[in-house]
């Protein structure tokens, strides 16, 4: 079971939260033209790396927010987790 | 090479078995090859087995990280069907069951190939109008689907529940009584064997550590015992797959997640078949030895562990209850992750890539068991003649962007969901 410290929350199991995905992806700024190949990347392309992962994750029986979480994708080892406007760095 | 027979069994009793010969050799990695297939697994071995026999490569190493078949061939739940509704992944899967059922022949290794039949319940009328269409779809490939009312499924696995209490009754269930079980194992060793009796260099304990590219061409691979020249490189090692794409600077539409599987104690003949539970993600068979094999939802967040954790466990084994109350009384053996490559439509890419002499066979998702053999067959088509066969035609790295999808349950790009 992993242990997620919500910020809202505090220390909660894994079973209150919804994964979301990698979270260094970035959406195509809003009414600009954008590029195919920036579409695609948005939509399909993910590095899926192992190790250090910064994700989003969803307090879905709990607070209902989504928050940020940096994972190491090998160990699941939680190193840092961050409300969904700030950074991890 | 001696062939395995009854009668070799007999003549090597007398010697208490210790004069067999060994099934595939450990040679040192020679300073180049005409092809370098990494990855060891069932889909890696395959491919170095077809491209020696049907193309006549034998200048062919296969470089292995672990051990062949210590991966996903050896942690998958062993099922093999065709019963998809798109057209690429039907011939492609069809094409692929036609391979299994010479196999133990063609391999002289018995795969112990079992065409039992898998039936996917459904739980609605939703659900069987939507498994008509699928049916009809596969009948029109060729394939075997026969569609199940709830008496008809009642014959066939009696001891699921069928009480009027449930939350999920069973309205039917579409069936392919082609599709079955193999022996994992086996698959990854008659293949070992064969290739290596052509001349296949299999060179376990040896990773990969970069990819040596003059002017947008593969030139070779460094590893961890050496440098060694390639004229043309296959990737094979789903699971893996980001990781080595890293170190070739590309970005891939895949996810990398782990699946848990997990077995019972052994108990007697009970279900013949492949059942999976049609109102949430669980799938069960008895495996020879008459443990319960089952496995469902991956566990939802990316990882390279070959370990899950418990509460998918759980949760995949709540919605076996729910189908087959007498799981409770069994005791749980063991559990294992794998880790699957997630392809963001869900079905495999095998292709070429934008660097010469780099092929790629990635994105397996659940499902790369049933597809070892044609797998194998159409990559080492893509590798010997540098073009994708018909059967991998669309089975290109190119359609996220084109936008030809090969989405079989129209799950979007939340692979985890999947």
């Amino acid at each position: 079971m992993l242990y997620i410290k919500c910020p809202y929350c505090g220390l909660r199991a894994q079973k209150e939260f919804s994964y979301g995905g990698d979270a260094t992806i970035k959406r195509p700024n809003i009414n600009e033209e954008v590029s195919s190949e920036d579409w695609d990347n948005f939509v399909y392309m993910r590095k899926s790396p192992r190790g250090k992962h910064i994700e989003l994750w969803q307090h879905i029986a709990g607070c209902r927010q989504w928050i940020k979480v940096q994972r190491d994708t090998a160990t699941h080892e939680i190193f840092q987790t961050a409300k969904v406007t700030e950074e991890i760095r | 090479m001696q062939k395995y027979s009854v009668f070799s069994l007999i003549k090597n009793a007398f010697s208490n078995h210790q004069n067999w010969e060994v099934a595939w050799k450990d040679p040192t990695p020679k300073s180049e090859y005409d092809v370098v297939i990494i990855g060891g697994g069932g889909h890696g071995l395959a491919t170095a087995y077809y491209l020696a026999k049907e193309h006549n490569i034998r200048n062919v190493a296969i470089i292995e990280k672990g051990w062949i078949g210590g991966g996903n061939v050896g942690r998958n739940t062993t099922i093999i069907r065709s019963n998809f509704m798109y057209d690429a992944n039907a011939r492609f899967n069809e094409f692929g069951m036609d391979l299994w059922r010479n196999l133990s022949q063609e391999l002289n290794f018995n795969v112990m190939f079992s065409p039992r039949g898998i039936i996917n319940l459904a739980h609605s009328d939703a659900q069987m109008n939507a498994y008509a269409r699928r049916g009809n779809s596969m009948r029109l490939n060729g394939i075997d689907a026969k569609l199940l009312d709830r008496e008809e499924v009642k014959k066939l696995i009696p001891m699921a529940d069928f009480s009027d209490e449930v939350r999920f009754p069973i309205f039917g269930g579409l069936m392919q009584p082609s599709a079955g079980t193999a022996r994992h194992d086996a698959v990854a060793w008659g293949y070992a064997r064969q290739a290596d009796d052509m001349g296949v260099d299999i060179i376990q304990h040896c990773e990969v550590t970069g990819f040596d590219i003059v002017n947008g061409k593969i030139k070779g691979i460094r590893t961890s015992r050496g440098d060694i020249k390639a004229k043309k490189v296959g990737l094979c090692v789903a699971g893996s797959t980001n990781i080595l794409a890293e170190k070739l600077n590309m970005t891939l539409p895949i996810e990398t997640h782990v699946l848990q599987a997990c077995v019972s104690e052994p108990v007697k003949p009970l279900l013949d078949g492949v059942v999976t539970f049609g109102a949430g993600h669980f799938y069960i068979s008895q495996s020879d030895k008459g443990e319960m094999v089952m496995g469902g939802d991956l566990d939802g967040y990316n990882s390279y562990a070959q370990r899950g954790n418990l509460p998918t466990i759980q949760h995949v084994l709540t919605g076996g209850l729910a189908l087959f109350p007498f799981l409770s009384r069994l005791k749980m053996l063991r559990t294992w992750g794998g880790i699957m490559d997630m392809s963001m439509d869900g079905s495999p890419i095998i292709d070429k890539t934008h660097i010469e002499g780099l092929y790629l066979n990635c994105g397996w998702c659940y499902g790369g068991f049933k597809s070892t053999p044609v797998s194998g067959w159409t990559f080492a088509h893509t590798i010997a003649q540098d073009q994708v066969h018909e059967l991998n035609s669309e089975l290109r790295l190119n359609r996220f962007s084109t936008g030809h999808l090969l989405d079989e349950k129209g799950l979007g790009t939340k692979t985890w969901i999947g």
